[in-house]
C-alpha cells in the first residue's frame, strides 16, 4: 500500500506491505540507514525518530499509519560533515563507545530539550508547578528510554548538559 | 618486511617514550565520531544490497529431543516465500571464543529450547517473519533432559586439571581467628549488545562475502568456512563497524551460516539478523554460578587460608566452562588454599564468554566474602586487603610484572573520602534512605594474543593502518592511528586505520581485554621497520632519526617525508607472539571501586548514588577511550549487582525474561556520575607498548562495591545476586521487628 511521507524534508512515496514498521520502512525502502534496531519491541530506543516534532520509537509504529506525518531521521538531525551541536558534544565527551544505540540518543536528547523547554514535567520534577531545571537528575530520568550498553551514559549527560547550557545563553 | 617479536623477557626500552608527535596517551576523539553520531557508519545489516532477500530463524520449543518434521509446503505457499533452509550444516550454537572450526552442526538433534532449527527465506522481512511464525514443527522430546544445575540427577563433571590444593584448609579453618564460610550465588547474565547479531551473505562464484557483527575475524573466517565445507580462502568476512560484542560475537554464529546457505541455494545476497529474543536464547550466556568460598584469617585479619569452590553449568558436550575462580590464586597471601571447580551438564541455551569471564563474576563473591571477613574481624575493608597483597604470586611462586592494587585503594579511598564511612552498618539515615558505602578490589589476568598489522607510509606522507582486528566500541581506531601517528610522527589526520576486513592482516580480535595491546603492538612493529626503511634512505641510525608532524629530522636536516619518499610508499608489518613471559611472570591489572547507596527504608530499594573505579592498566595508551571502557564495565557491574538475572523455566530452561523489558539493563537514571582514575603506570613483561588490557577490569568486582554498601547501609547481606528488594525488604522488617 502507499503511504506519503515527509521524510528529512523530502517528500517520499512509500510502496509496502501494511505490516511495515516505520523502522523497517526507512531502513529497508527509504534506504536510510542510520536508525537502528535494537529490539523490535520498544525497548530500547535506537530506533528513535522525531515524528512531527516528537520523539518515538519507529519500531512501534506502522509506517502506514503516518500518512502525511513529517519524519526527522538522524540523517536529518545531521550529516558527518554538517553536524548539530548535540552530534559535536557526543564526540568531545565520548558520550558512545560502539555508537550503535547513538543515533537513537541523539534524536531523543533533540526532542527532550524541546521537551524541557516546553515545561513539561517528569519523575524526577520536584515541583511538577515550575518549570524542570537542566539537571543531571533531570535529563538521565528523561533519557532512560534509550539504553546503552556500552554505557556512555554518564558522558551521555554531559554532552546534553554542555549544549543546554549554550542554548540556555543564546 | 615483518618486524617480529615473541615476549619471552621483559622489553626494557620504552620506544613509545622516546617518540616526540605527542599523541599518544592523549584524550583524543574518536576518529570515526562523526560517522557514528550522524547514523553513517555501516554495520552489517546497514549494508542490504537492493536485490536482498530476508531470512528469518525458526527455533526449537523443546529442550532436549529430535526435530521430526515441519510443514514445509504450508510456507511455501505463502506469498514471497523464496526457500526454507534446514540443511545440516546450520549451527545448534555459536562457536566459543577462539575455537577456530564450526561448533556441533545439524537442526534435527535439539539440545536446547530456542536452538535455531531452519531459515525461513522471503522477498521481504515481513513474509519472512511470518512464514517462520507459520511454520508448524513436528518434535520427539525427551522428557527426561536436565535443564537445572542443582537437579539432583544432573550429571557433574569435576575436571581433574582444575582443582587445585595447597596445605590444609580444613584445619587453618578450625584454628583461624576469624573465619567466613558460605555460599554465594551470581544468576546466568548475557552481553545484550545493542546491536542483534546479524549477517549478509552474498556469493560470488564460489566465492562468500559475509557482512558480519564479529569480534574475532580470523577465527570466525575459519569458522565460517569449516561449517560450510569450504576453503578458508574462498571466504570474506566484514566487520568495521560492531554494535557491542561484551563476548557474544566472539564465534561464528548461527544467522552467519543459515545466510550463506541461503544465499548459496537462492543466487541472491540474503540478510539474516536475529530478533533480540532470538539473541537471547541462540547466543552464549554467562552461567549461572554456585560458589563456596572459605576464607581463615589470624587476628590481626592476615589470611592464612582461601578456598573458592565454583559449580557451572554448560550444554553437554561444550567446552567452555565459566572460569570463576581465574583470580582467586594470585590476588591474596595464604598458604593453605583449595581451588574447585565443577560443571553441571544442563540442557540450557549455550553458556559462554560474557564480558570479563571468571573475575566477572568470581571476583565479586570473593569481594563480597573480603567484606564478611571484614566486619567479622571489625578490620576496616580497605586495610584488609592492604594487609593481604601478597609480594608474589602465592600459588605459582613467581614474581608480579606490575602490581599497583595498594596505590589503587589508597588512592580511591582517598578521593572517596572513606574516612567519612560508619563502619556500624545501618548508622546514616537520610530521611526514608539508608545510607552505606562499600567497596571492592578488582583483577583481572592480562593476556597477549598472536597479532600481525600492516602500515603503509603513502607518498603524500600519510600514513594507513591495516589489519582484521575490530573496534567493538572499544577504541580501536583511536588507539591504532595514535600508535601509528607517535612511532611515525604524524598527526592524528594524516593515519587512516581500516580495520575488519579479513583482506587485512590477521589480527588477535577483540576479546579477553587482550586487543589493543596485542595488535597495537603489531601496529608498533610494523612502524618500527618502516623507521628502518626511512634510515636507509637518509644513512642514518635509528637513534638520529626523529619524525615529528610530517617531517624526518636528521642532524640539522628536517625534510618532509613525501620528498624522502619521492613517489614511493614504505610498507612495514608487524608480527607479536605470546612468549615465556607468560609464565615468568604473573601479569594482571588491579584497581578498586568505591559506591555509596540509598537503600529505601520502606521499600527495600537501592539506588547507587556514588562510584569511583580507580584502576592500573599498564600505559594507557588514550585515558578519554580507556575511561569510558571503565565506565561501561562498571555499570554491567550495577547490572550484575541489582537488576540482571537470566531466569530459567524450571520444566524445560527456556528463558523465561528474554527480552529487554524483562531482563533489566541498567539504565541512564540508574548510572551516577561515575568517577573513573586511570593510574600511570609501565608494564615491561606485558608487551612492547607496556600497556596492558583495560576493557574487562572495570567489571571484575564491581558489583561487589555496591552490594557492600548495601551492607554498610542496612546490615543486609545479599549472596544470592542481584540484590533486588524483595531480597532485602524482608532483612529491613526484621531489623525493625
Ligand atoms: S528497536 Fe525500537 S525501541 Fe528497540
Ligand atoms: S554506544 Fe554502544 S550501545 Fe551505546
Amino acid at each position: 500500500m502507499n503511504t506519503d511521507l515527509m521524510v528529512n524534508g523530502q517528500a517520499q512515496r512509500l510502496d509496502a506491505d501494511p505490516r511495515t514498521t516505520l523502522l523497517d520502512a526507512l531502513r529497508n525502502y527509504l534506504h536510510l540507514m542510520g536508525t537502528k534496531k535494537g529490539c523490535d519491541h520498544g525497548q530500547c530506543g535506537a530506533c528513535t525518530v522525531l515524528v512531527n516534532g516528537r520523539r518515538i520509537n519507529s519500531c512501534l509504529t506502522l509506517a502506514c499509519m503516518h500518512d502525511g506525518d513529517e519524519i526527522v531521521t538522524i540523517e536529518g538531525i545531521g550529516g558527518p560533515d554538517d553536524l548539530s551541536a548535540l552530534q559535536q558534544a557526543f564526540i568531545a565527551h565520548d558520550g558512545f563507545q560502539c555508537g550503535y544505540c547513538t543515533p537513537g540518543q541523539i534524536c531523543s536528547a533533540t526532542a527532550m530539550l524541546d521537551e524541557i523547554a516546553a515545561g513539561w514535567a517528569s519523575h524526577a520534577t520536584k515541583n511538577v508547578a515550575s518549570l524542570p531545571g537542566l539537571t543531571v537528575e533531570e535529563i538521565s530520568e528523561r533519557m532512560s528510554g534509550n539504553l546503552c550498553r556500552c554505557s556512555a551514559y554518564p558522558n551521555i549527560i554531559d554532552a546534553i548538559l554542555e549544549v543546554a547550557a549554550g542554548k540556555e545563553q543564546s | 618486511m615483518t618486524s617480529h617479536i615473541k615476549m619471552d623477557e621483559r622489553v626494557e626500552r620504552d620506544r613509545l617514550a622516546e617518540m616526540v608527535q605527542a599523541v599518544i596517551g592523549k584524550p583524543l576523539d574518536r576518529p570515526e565520531g562523526a560517522l557514528k553520531v550522524s547514523g553513517a557508519a555501516p554495520y552489517a545489516m546497514d549494508r542490504l544490497p537492493a536485490n536482498a532477500c530476508h531470512g528469518v530463524l525458526v527455533r526449537a520449543t523443546v529442550s532436549n529431543g529430535t526435530l521430526r518434521d515441519m510443514d514445509v509446503d504450508a510456507v511455501q505457499a505463502l506469498p514471497g516465500i523464496r526457500a526454507i533452509i534446514a540443511d545440516d550444516r546450520l549451527l545448534r550454537n555459536p562457536a566459543q571464543g577462539m575455537a577456530g572450526e564450526a561448533p556441533i552442526q545439524g537442526p534435527k538433534d535439539i539440545a536446547y529450547f530456542g536452538q535455531p532449527i531452519a531459515l525461513v527465506v522471503a522477498e521481504t522481512f515481513e513474509q519472512a517473519r511470518h512464514g517462520a511464525q507459520a511454520l508448524k514443527l513436528r518434535f520427539e522430546a525427551d522428557g527426561t533432559a536436565i535443564v537445572a544445575p542443582d537437579d539432583p540427577k544432573a550429571d557433574i563433571e569435576t575436571p581433574e586439571d582444575e582443582q587445585d590444593s595447597t596445605g590444609d584448609l580444613d584445619a587453618a579453618m578450625q584454628t583461624a581467628r576469624h573465619t567466613v564460610d558460605a555460599h554465594y550465588t551470581t544468576p546466568g547474565h548475557v552481553s545484550a549488545a545493542m546491536e542483534p547479531h546479524a549477517s549478509i551473505a552474498e556469493w560470488n562464484g564460489d566465492r562468500l562475502t559475509l557482512y558480519g557483527s564479529y569480534q574475532m575475524l580470523r577465527f570466525n573466517r575459519a569458522e565460517l568456512a569449516d561449517a560450510l565445507g569450504i576453503e578458508e580462502k574462498q571466504v570474506r568476512i566484514l566487520a568495521p563497524y560492531v554494535g557491542g560484542g561484551f563476548g557474544s560475537k566472539l564465534g561464528i554464529g548461527p544467522e552467519a551460516v543459515a545466510a550463506a546457505l541461503a544465499a548459496k541455494a537462492l543466487g541472491v545476497p540474503v540478510a539474516v539478523a536475529m530478533s533480540r529474543q532470538q539473541v537471547f536464547e541462540s547466543v552464549m550466556r554467562r552461567s549461572e554460578t554456585d560458589q563456596h568460598i572459605r576464607l581463615a584469617a589470624d587476628e590481626q585479619g592476615r589470611l592464612i587460608g582461601i578456598g573458592h569452590e565454583a559449580l557451572v553449568s554448560n550444554l553437554p558436550g561444550e567446552e567452555f566452562s565459566e572460569p570463576v575462580t581465574q583470580a582467586t590464586p594470585f590476588l591474596y597471601q595464604g598458604d593453605h588454599r583449595v581451588i574447585g571447580h565443577r560443571i553441571a551438564r544442563v540442557h540450557r541455551t549455550c553458556a559462554g564468554s560474557v564480558r570479563a569471564p571468571g573475575e566477572a563474576v568470581g571476583l565479586t563473591a570473593l569481594e563480597i566474602a573480603l567484606d564478611e571477613l571484614a566486619a567479622a574481624s571489625g578490620i576496616d575493608p580497605v586495610k584488609l586487603r592492604l594487609i593481604n597483597i601478597p609480594q608474589k604470586d602465592p600459588s605459582q611462586d613467581i614474581p608480579f610484572s606490575s602490581h599497583m592494587l595498594a596505590e589503587a585503594l589508597e588512592e580511591g579511598a582517598k578521593r572517596f573520602d572513606w574516612d567519612r564511612r560508619r563502619s556500624e552498618p545501618g548508622a546514616v539515615r537520610d530521611g526514608e534512605w539508608l545510607i552505606g558505602m562499600g567497596m571492592a578490589s578488582a583483577a583481572r589476568v592480562n593476556m597477549l594474543i598472536e597479532s600481525k598489522a600492516r602500515v603503509t607510509l603513502n607518498a603524500n606522507g600519510t600514513g594507513t593502518v591495516e589489519t582484521d582486528m575490530t573496534d567493538i566500541g572499544t577504541g580501536t581506531y583511536t588507539v591504532l592511528s595514535q600508535i601509528a601517528g607517535e612511532m611515525l610522527g604524524l598527526p592524528m589526520d594524516s593515519v587512516e586505520t581500516l580495520l575488519g576486513d579479513t583482506a587485512y592482516p590477521p589480527a588477535s580480535g577483540s576479546g579477553g581485554s587482550f586487543g589493543a595491546a596485542s595488535n597495537g603492538t603489531a601496529v608498533l612493529l610494523a612502524c618500527e621497520e618502516i623507521r628502518q626503511q626511512l634510515c636507509e634512505r637518509l644513512d642514518c641510525d635509528m637513534q638520529g632519526l626523529t619524525l615529528k608532524d610530517g617531517h624526518a629530522i636528521v642532524g640539522n636536516r628536517r625534510i618532509a617525508l613525501p620528498e624522502i619518499l619521492d613517489g614511493s610508499r614504505l610498507v612495514g608489518e608487524g608480527h607479536v607472539e605470546p612468549g615465556k613471559a607468560e609464565e615468568t611472570v604473573r601479569q594482571a591489572t588491579y584497581g578498586s571501586y568505591f559506591a555509596e547507596v540509598a537503600v529505601n527504608a520502606i521499600t527495600g530499594e537501592t539506588r547507587l548514588r556514588r562510584m569511583l573505579g580507580v584502576f592500573a592498566a599498564g600505559r594507557i595508551l588514550n585515558p578519554k577511550t580507556a575511561r569510558s571502557q571503565c565506565l561501561g564495565g562498571m555499570t554491567f557491574g550495577i547490572g550484575m549487582a541489582l537488576t540482571e538475572e537470566l531466569i530459567h523455566d524450571p520444566r524445560d530452561g527456556h528463558i523465561v525474561n528474554r527480552d529487554f523489558a524483562e531482563y533489566h539493563l541498567p539504565v541512564n537514571a540508574d548510572v551516577p556520575q561515575i568517577d573513573v582514575v586511570l593510574l600511570d603506570e609501565r608494564d615491561a613483561w606485558a608487551n612492547p607498548l607496556q600497556a596492558k588490557g583495560i576493557g574487562e577490569l572495570g567489571i571484575c568486582g564491581a558489583a561487589a562495591s555496591i552490594v557492600n554498601a548495601i551492607y554498610n547501609a542496612t546490615g543486609i547481606r545479599i549472596r544470592d545476586l542481584p540484590a533486588t528488594l524483595d531480597k532485602i525488604i524482608d532483612g529491613l522488617q526484621s531489623r525493625t521487628d
